[in-house]
């Protein structure tokens, strides 16, 4: 049985080219220019590094890892860090696709540990490799409320990485060009929100798969006038869809929320399998992972702090529940699917009784999948078929 | 006479059964799934048919499941093994029952209502513990043959661990345990404990405890085991290894007569 589902593009994805490949031209262009580069873990604090001259570079992930594994990092561990360094050891990049010579040579590597410990040990390794610092912000985890301790505590961090920033990008902050960059990183945010907040609508205009892809400028782009003007012609898109009544998925009769990391090698493959399933994923955790609120042009410091440490990924499961009840509700979703990610615990979130807690308050089923972000080792497609077959069954019964 | 088909191909077996309009299973066919599903699902519905002098044409509506649901050229509709398990338990007892169904490749825990509606399942992950290929590897290790086993484990009185998750650990262990000088009796009863540890971990049981697939069928002893660690009585659904093609015969009836 073959699939007749197809994919719906937008018409402002022609624009995404155009944007992204400036970004990467200007970053692989960079050696030997006059700009430094900073690479940045991906909520990181990128308002500051752009505020201070950097070119900003996000490592993204590679498609290598055995090189890594063979070199002691164990497959066990972050997917990302195992891809990227394994690409980086055997000379390989995507961006090759695109005629660029690959990432860039940081001059420095700076780090939030919101997400994990292995992004530090990842930018560690390319301290150690190129001989450059290796700083950051070690932002505490499994945080209950986002109170002032915290908020001054890392705040504090962000404002001592000024100092030998500043030394390394050989220029001083100009603290008036770091509001500027708040407030563009602001209104992208907003703008993402809008994008995002669009898929309450039934059918929702835009899939979960959609926005992994439309992302990419609130990503690495944060703190610009053209990630800003990519969603605003984006947003009136969806807007257009939602008053022409059109769905991303034909005929949506049921609405998911995907909870955790996506599946990056299987994208196609799984909203393939949900558009034959009549069935829209309408929002996930991950996607409004990028979602900033706190960040505030008058408060630099004190709103980076609050906007990085509010995070999902870095709170306790408390307010993950509640900020999940929220959007069960809001999105009018009709179950849950958690990704299980093997080397990803931290955007795992079915390993302490989570599903059941939350099934309890809504009365939503959930359904637990195995795979990892990267790792296809780990991923067992025709089990993972199944168990999403079933539970668009189960929802079907009614 | 108006009969509907179901049809099973699993990641081992594939199973046909043709039922009436009671759900009495009036022919059935069993055989090795194989590399070519289409080919097999048109042998096996051949030999069903042949068996009961059934005409194809009699048969109203035909409905795939397990692996190989997408490969059967004349199913006329398709469902999952969880559905069709579910489906195919639930017409026995008519009650809130889990079914535990152990099949080669994978294991199912399905809840089902007094009303037979789904509440929820699991799958086991991705390895092969807790599941038909992990005894089919450990009779390989011990060189026996796989119709030995349920006899052999139900003549030891006594417990031993095989802990591993790991299927090829486990291998390792019982290359231990045979060193050791274990009988080999003691070894098929703990390599059953081993299945029923990885099937316990998976989730809970409520209300009656129904066992289908075919490991259960070939090894009723295993299931006596799986009841007993749950502190219940587990039943053998009838025709245990035919519950994911009867069940998809009840639901090509079922949509037959809703059309």
């Amino acid at each position: 049985m073959a699939s007749s589902a197809e994919l719906k593009d937008f018409a402002a994805s022609k624009n995404m080219r155009g944007v992204m490949g400036q970004y990467f031209t200007e970053l692989c262009g960079a050696a030997g220019a006059s700009k430094k580069v900073a690479w940045c873990t991906s909520v990181g604090p990128a308002e500051l590094l752009r505020a201070l001259g950097f070119l900003v570079y996000f490592p993204e992930n590679h498609g290598a890892m055995l090189g890594a594994n063979a070199r002691g990092f164990s497959p066990d561990i972050c997917s990302y860090l195992t891809s990227d360094i394994g690409s980086y050891l055997k000379g390989q990049s995507p961006l090759h696709k695109m005629n660029l010579p690959g990432p860039p040579k940081a001059d420095v590597l700076v780090f939030n540990t919101n997400q994990c410990r292995d992004v530090k040990d990842w930018f560690s390794f390319y301290a150690r490799e190129w001989d450059v610092p290796c700083i950051g912000v070690h932002t505490p985890r499994a945080i209950g409320e986002v109170d002032k301790v915290i908020v001054t505590s890392v705040a504090k961090q962000i404002e001592a990485l000024v100092e030998p920033l500043e030394e390394i990008a050989g220029a001083k902050l100009d603290y008036d060009r770091l509001k500027e960059v708040i407030r563009l990183s602001r209104r992208c945010t907003e703008s993402w929100k809008a994008v995002l907040e669009t898929a309450a609508n039934a059918p929702s205009p835009i899939t979960f798969f959609d926005g992994t892809i439309q992302m990419g400028p609130a990503v690495v782009l944060r703190g610009t006038q053209e990630a800003v003007d990519y969603y605003e012609v984006l947003l009136a898109e969806l807007r257009q869809r939602v008053a022409d009544g059109v769905g991303a998925v034909e005929g949506e009769k049921h609405r998911i929320y995907w909870e955790g990391m996506p599946i990056w090698g299987k994208l196609k493959n799984l909203a393939l399998q949900f558009m034959e399933l009549r069935t829209a994923v309408v929002a996930s955790t991950y996607c409004n992972s990028w979602v900033f609120e706190a960040l505030d042009p008058d408060k630099p410091f004190e709103g980076m702090a609050r906007a990085y440490s509010e995070l999902f990924i870095c709170r306790s499961d408390e307010p993950k529940e509640a900020y999940m009840e929220r959007m069960i509700e809001n999105f009018k979703i009709d179950g849950v699917l958690y990704h299980n990610a093997k080397t990803c615990p931290n955007n795992s979130n079915s390993r302490y009784d989570m599903p059941q807690r939350l099934q309890a308050k809504t009365g939503k089923p959930f359904v637990i999948i195995d795979g990892d972000l990267n790792d296809l080792r780990l991923y067992s497609e025709e089990q993972t078929r199944t168990n999403i077959e079933a539970f668009i069954e189960q929802l079907s019964q009614g | 006479m108006e009969y509907y088909c179901g049809i099973d191909i699993g990641a081992s077996a594939a199973k046909v059964v043709i039922i009436d309009r009671a759900g009495r299973i009036i022919a059935k066919a069993l055989g090795r799934s194989g590399i070519d599903y289409a080919k097999t699902s048109e042998q096996l519905l051949a030999d069903a048919c042949a068996s009961e002098s059934i005409d194809g044409r009699q048969i109203a509506r035909s409905l795939s499941t397990g692996y190989g649901r997408d490969n059967v050229p004349w199913a006329d509709a398709k469902m999952t093994e969880i559905a069709c398990h579910g489906k195919g338990a639930y017409f026995h007892f008519k009650q809130c029952i889990t079914v535990i169904d152990i099949g080669a490749q994978d294991s199912k825990i399905i809840h089902l209502d007094d009303a037979g509606k789904r509440k929820s399942f699991k799958m086991n992950r991705k390895c092969a513990a807790g599941t038909g290929a992990f005894i089919e590897e450990i009779a390989h290790r011990l060189s026996l043959d796989i119709s030995q086993l349920n006899a052999l484990a139900e003549s030891s009185t006594k417990d031993i661990s095989l802990g591993s998750f790991c299927t090829v650990f486990a291998a390792t262990e019982v290359l231990e345990k045979i060193r050791a000088g274990v009988n080999v009796a003691d070894i098929v009863r703990g390599a059953f404990n081993s299945v029923v540890k990885r099937i316990m971990e998976m989730d809970r049981v409520e209300g009656l405890l129904a066992a289908t697939g075919g490991v259960v069928a070939h090894n009723p002893f295993l299931a006596k085991l799986l009841g007993e660690s749950f502190g219940l009585e587990a039943h053998i659904a009838p025709d245990a290894q035919y519950a994911g093609a009867f069940g998809a015969a009840l639901f090509a009836a079922e949509q037959e007569w809703n059309r």
